[in-house]
C-alpha cells in the first residue's frame, strides 16, 4: 500500500533514472538494452537474447548496463529488435549469438555494430528509431509506453506519468466531468463499429442499479489483428488505469478483462499489473484516500470469434457458451448479470488516461471531422514492412502500405488491402488515397473494424479470399440464428464451386441476393457483417467471379482445379517420362510423338512438371 | 466426491482436480476458468474430469458438453505427443499457409483436429498466433516456425519422426 506522496516520489525518482529511455541527450552513464518481448520477437527468440546478454554482462563485470524486456517496437518484420538507449541505437534481426558482439563492439568500444543496423525503404541504412521511415507518419498514443517500459514493472509506468490521470480523477473530478471530457474528446470504440465512447459511458452511468460492472473486450479474434494483444503485451497497466477511471465515471467497482487464452504473455502481463496495482493500493478499497473501491479480474477466453461480440462476451464470463443475446437491452442497462454493465475495447482503454490528462480539446485536434485521435493498425501481408503502426485518423491506405510500410514486396502490384477482416472488405487500387475513417470505409463497402489491415499482391486471387473469409465465418458462427448458420454455409458451397470450377454466373447472382438477407435477419455483428467480405470482392472484382464461373479460369492460378497443367509442343522431346510419371494416365501420345494432356483426366498433380527434363510442361 | 477419481486404472484420486475445486467457488460462472485449467493439464478434457466438474459445480454433464464443444481451445480427445499447428489466419493465409496444411494432412494422413493412431503427431488449425511478422507461421507444442516453406516442414518433420522413434 502506498499513499500519494510515496507515489509522487516514485515517480518522480523513477523518471530521472529513465531519462534515457526518451532522452538521446540524457545525463547519464547508464545503458539500457531493450529487447523486444512481444509475441513476434519471442517466437524468434528474444528471451534468449536477453539471458545471453546478461550473462555476458556478468561474465565481464560490466555495471552501469541494464537488459529490459520491453513490449512491440511495432516493426516485427525486423524482429528480433534490440535498441541501446540513450544514443538509440536500432539493431533489427538480432540473434542469440550477436550478444557478444554488440557487448564488445557497442558497449565496450562504442562503436556502432553496422552489420546489424536496420535497413530502410531504398537500402538505406539507418541507426535509430526515429530515422525509419516507418515510423515517421505515425503518432503514438494508444502505444505510447510499448517499446518504452518493462511491461513487468509498475514503477516504469508511473514514472511516465502512471495513473495520474487516475489521481486527477478521484481527486479533482466529478463523475459527470470524466464523462463530459470523454465525450467532448469525440473518442469512438476501436473494437470496430465505433460508436461514441462517451455516450456508452453517459448510458451506463445514468441505468438504474445497486451495482454495476465494467468490462474490458480482450478478445481480439480477427485472425490478423494483434493490436490489441500488443498494448496488453506492452503496457497493460494503461488498462488498469483506464478501466478504473471508467468505473470511477459510470459508477462501478468491479472489472472484468476478458482475454484470449491463446495470448499467453499478455495473460501473464496482465496478472502480473494486477498484482502490482493491488500491492500499491491502486485496486482494491478506498483508493488514493477516496471512498472509490474497485476490484479487478481476468476471464479467459477458450477460442470463440463471436465472444468479440459484447453480449456474446457477457454470456461467456458468466460461463456459458458464447452466444449473443438479443438488443435491446443493451449491456449499459442488463448486462454482467442483468446488472448496467460499460463494455470497452482494449484500444479505446488505451487512450483514456491520455485524454484526461492532455485534455479532450488535444485529443479531437487530431483526426478527422467525425473520427477524432488515431488508430493502430496490424499491417500484414504482402507488404514490406510487417507490424503494428499508429496513425492519426484521416492518414490514407497509400501512406500507411507505401510510405510506412515500405510497398508490395519482390516488384509486384497491389491488388487490394483487406480492413476489419472477416467483418471487412477489400478495398481496391483506386480508393488508395481515400482518407481513412469509420465513415469513408464503411462508404467504400469496408469498415473499420479492430484493425486488422493485409495487403494483396497480384498474385491473390479474390475468389478464393472471399472463401477463406466465410470458412471463418463458418466454422465461428455460433449457430444461434438461422440467416448465420445456414446462410454462411450456403455461400460457402457456392464459393467452393466457383473455385473448382463448378459454378454458374447465376450462382453469382444467388451469392449476392443471399448476403444481403443475411445481413438483414441476423441478429448480432459477426452475421450482420459476415458476407461483407464476399460483397466488397463483388464489387470490385466481379469480373474475377465471372471468370470462374463462365471461363473455368482463375487468372491468379490459386484455384488448383482450375489451373491447366499444358505441354509446350515447342520445347516437347516427346521423351515419354511425363507420361510414365502420371498417376491417372491423363497424357496421351505415343513413340516420338509430342504429348498432350487429357484435360477431362487431369487430377493436377503437377507430377508430370516434376518429371520433365525439358521443363516443357508447366 | 466419489466420482473424483483418476481413470487411468490407478484408482487414486486426481489430484490435479483436487487442487482446482479448491482454487474456485463452486458456482457455474467458473466453469470455462475451471475447463482452461483442465485442458491445460491434460491436453484435453477427459470424461473423468467432466464427471468430477458436473458434481462440483451441480450442473449437468450435457450443459458442460454443450460449452466444451462451443469453444475451440477445448478438445475431448488427447492431442499427439506432437501437436502441430498451421496458422490460418489472414496474414499466414495471404503468404501461403493453406500449403503447409495440405502438406501436413498429406504427410500424416490425417485431417485437422485428428490424431495420428499411434498418438504420435496431431493437426490443429489456429486463427493468428500473433506472430504476423514471421507469416507463415506453424508451431510445434507451441514453438513457433517463422517464415515456413513445405521444404521447412518436411524437414521439420523428418527430425522430429527421428526423436519419436
Amino acid at each position: 500500500m502506498k499513499t500519494l506522496e510515496e507515489l509522487h516520489k516514485i515517480r518522480e525518482d523513477k523518471r530521472k533514472e529513465l531519462d534515457l529511455r526518451v532522452n538521446t541527450k540524457a545525463d547519464t552513464q547508464e545503458k539500457h538494452i531493450l529487447v523486444c518481448h512481444g509475441t513476434g520477437c519471442t517466437s524468434s527468440k528474444s528471451p534468449e537474447i536477453v539471458e545471453n546478454f546478461r550473462k555476458i554482462l556478468k561474465e565481464k563485470n560490466i555495471e552501469n548496463v541494464r537488459v529490459i524486456k520491453t513490449g512491440c517496437f511495432g516493426l516485427c518484420a525486423k524482429g528480433p529488435i534490440v535498441i541501446i538507449r540513450p544514443e538509440d541505437t536500432f539493431y533489427a534481426m538480432v540473434t542469440p549469438d550477436d550478444c557478444e558482439e554488440i557487448i564488445n563492439t557497442h558497449i565496450i568500444e562504442g562503436k556502432t555494430v553496422e552489420r546489424l543496423l536496420c535497413k530502410d525503404i531504398g537500402n538505406k541504412v539507418v541507426n535509430s528509431l526515429d530515422e525509419l521511415s516507418f515510423y515517421k507518419k505515425q503518432k503514438r498514443i494508444a502505444l505510447k509506453n510499448c517499446g518504452v517500459i518493462n511491461p513487468e514493472d509498475i514503477d516504469e509506468y508511473i514514472a511516465f506519468d502512471g495513473y495520474l490521470a487516475l489521481e486527477k480523477v478521484l481527486k479533482e473530478m466529478t463523475p459527470d466531468e470524466v464523462v463530459k471530457e470523454v465525450s467532448d474528446s469525440g473518442l469512438r470504440g476501436r473494437g470496430g463499429a465505433g460508436f461514441p465512447t462517451g455516450k456508452k459511458w453517459e448510458f451506463t452511468k445514468v441505468a438504474q442499479g445497486d451495482k454495476k460492472y465494467v468490462a474490458c473486450n480482450a478478445d481480439e479474434g480477427d485472425p490478423g489483428a494483434f493490436m490489441d494483444r500488443s498494448i496488453l503485451e506492452g503496457d497493460p497497466h494503461a488498462i488498469i488505469e483506464a478501466m478504473a477511471i471508467a468505473a470511477y465515471a459510470v459508477g462501478a467497482d468491479e472489472g472484468y478483462i476478458y482475454v484470449r487464452a491463446e495470448y499467453p504473455i499478455a495473460v501473464q502481463r496482465l496478472r502480473i499489473a494486477i498484482k502490482q496495482a493491488e500491492e500499491y493500493g491502486i485496486l482494491g478499497k478506498n483508493i488514493f484516500g477516496t471512498d472509490f473501491n474497485f476490484d479487478l479480474s481476468i476471464r479467459l477466453g477458450a477460442g470463440a470469434f463471436v465472444c468479440g461480440e459484447e453480449t456474446a462476451l457477457l454470456e461467456s464470463v458468466e460461463g456459458r457458451r458464447g452466444q449473443p443475446r438479443i438488443k435491446p437491452p443493451f449491456p449499459a442497462n442488463a448486462g454482467l448479470w442483468q446488472k448496467p454493465t460499460l463494455i470497452n475495447n482494449v484500444e479505446t482503454y488505451a487512450n483514456i488516461a491520455q485524454i484526461i490528462l492532455k485534455g479532450a480539446e488535444w485529443y479531437s485536434s487530431i483526426g478527422t471531422e467525425t473520427s477524432k485521435g488515431t488508430k493502430v493498425f496490424a499491417l500484414g501481408g504482402n507488404v514490406n514492412n510487417i507490424g503494428l503502426v499508429e496513425v492519426p485518423m484521416g492518414t490514407t491506405l497509400r501512406e500507411i502500405i507505401f510510405d510506412i510500410g515500405g510497398g508490395i514486396p519482390g516488384g509486384r502490384e497491389f491488388k487490394a488491402a483487406q480492413t476489419g477482416g472477416p467483418s471487412g472488405g477489400c478495398i481496391p487500387a483506386k480508393y488508395l488515397d481515400t482518407p481513412i475513417d469509420y465513415e469513408s470505409l464503411k462508404e467504400i463497402g469496408s469498415m473499420m473494424g479492430s484493425g486488422g489491415l493485409i495487403v494483396m499482391d497480384d498474385t491473390k486471387c479474390m475468389v478464393s479470399l472471399s472463401k477463406f473469409y466465410l470458412d471463418f465465418t463458418v466454422s465461428e458462427s455460433c449457430g444461434k440464428c438461422t440467416p448465420c448458420r445456414f446462410g454462411t454455409k450456403r455461400m460457402h458451397e457456392i464459393l467452393t464451386n466457383l473455385c473448382e470450377g463448378k459454378g454458374t454466373l447465376e450462382d453469382i447472382d444467388k451469392l449476392e441476393k443471399l448476403a444481403h438477407n443475411i445481413i438483414k435477419s441476423s441478429i448480432c455483428g459477426l452475421g450482420q457483417t459476415a458476407p461483407n467480405p464476399v460483397l466488397s470482392s463483388l464489387k470490385y472484382f466481379r469480373d474475377e467471379f465471372e471468370e470462374h464461373a463462365v471461363d473455368k479460369k482463375c487468372r491468379t492460378q490459386e484455384c488448383k482445379a482450375l489451373a491447366k497443367i499444358t505441354i509446350d509442343p515447342e520445347k516437347c522431346k516427346g521423351c515419354g517420362l511425363c507420361q510414365k510419371s502420371c498417376p491417372v494416365a491423363a497424357i496421351k501420345g505415343e513413340g516420338r510423338d509430342k504429348r498432350e494432356i487429357d484435360q477431362s483426366i487431369c487430377i493436377k498433380c503437377g507430377t508430370c512438371i516434376k518429371s520433365c527434363p525439358f521443363k516443357a510442361i508447366s | 466426491m466419489s466420482e473424483n477419481k483418476c481413470k487411468c486404472g490407478c484408482n487414486k484420486k486426481d489430484e490435479f482436480l483436487e487442487k482446482v475445486f479448491s482454487e474456485y467457488k463452486p458456482i457455474k460462472d467458473n466453469l470455462i476458468q475451471i475447463l482452461n485449467e483442465v485442458q491445460d493439464h491434460y491436453g484435453y478434457i477427459p470424461v473423468h474430469a467432466q464427471t468430477a466438474i458436473s458434481e462440483f459445480l451441480n450442473m449437468p454433464m450435457a450443459e458442460i458438453y454443450g460449452v466444451i464443444t462451443f469453444y475451440s481451445r477445448f478438445t475431448l480427445k488427447p492431442k499427439g505427443k506432437y501437436n502441430i499447428a498451421v496458422c490460418l489466419g489472414t496474414a499466414c493465409f495471404v503468404k501461403g499457409s493453406q500449403k503447409i496444411m495440405d502438406r501436413l494432412k498429406e504427410k500424416l494422413g490425417i485431417e485437422a483436429g485428428e490424431t495420428t493412431p499411434d498418438g504420435k503427431f496431431s493437426i490443429e488449425e489456429t486463427r493468428c498466433v500473433g506472430a504476423c511478422g514471421l507469416a507463415p507461421v506453424f508451431t510445434v507444442n507451441g514453438e513457433v516456425y517463422g517464415k515456413a516453406t513445405v521444404q521447412k516442414l518436411d524437414q521439420v518433420l523428418d527430425k522430429l519422426k527421428e526423436k519419436v522413434d
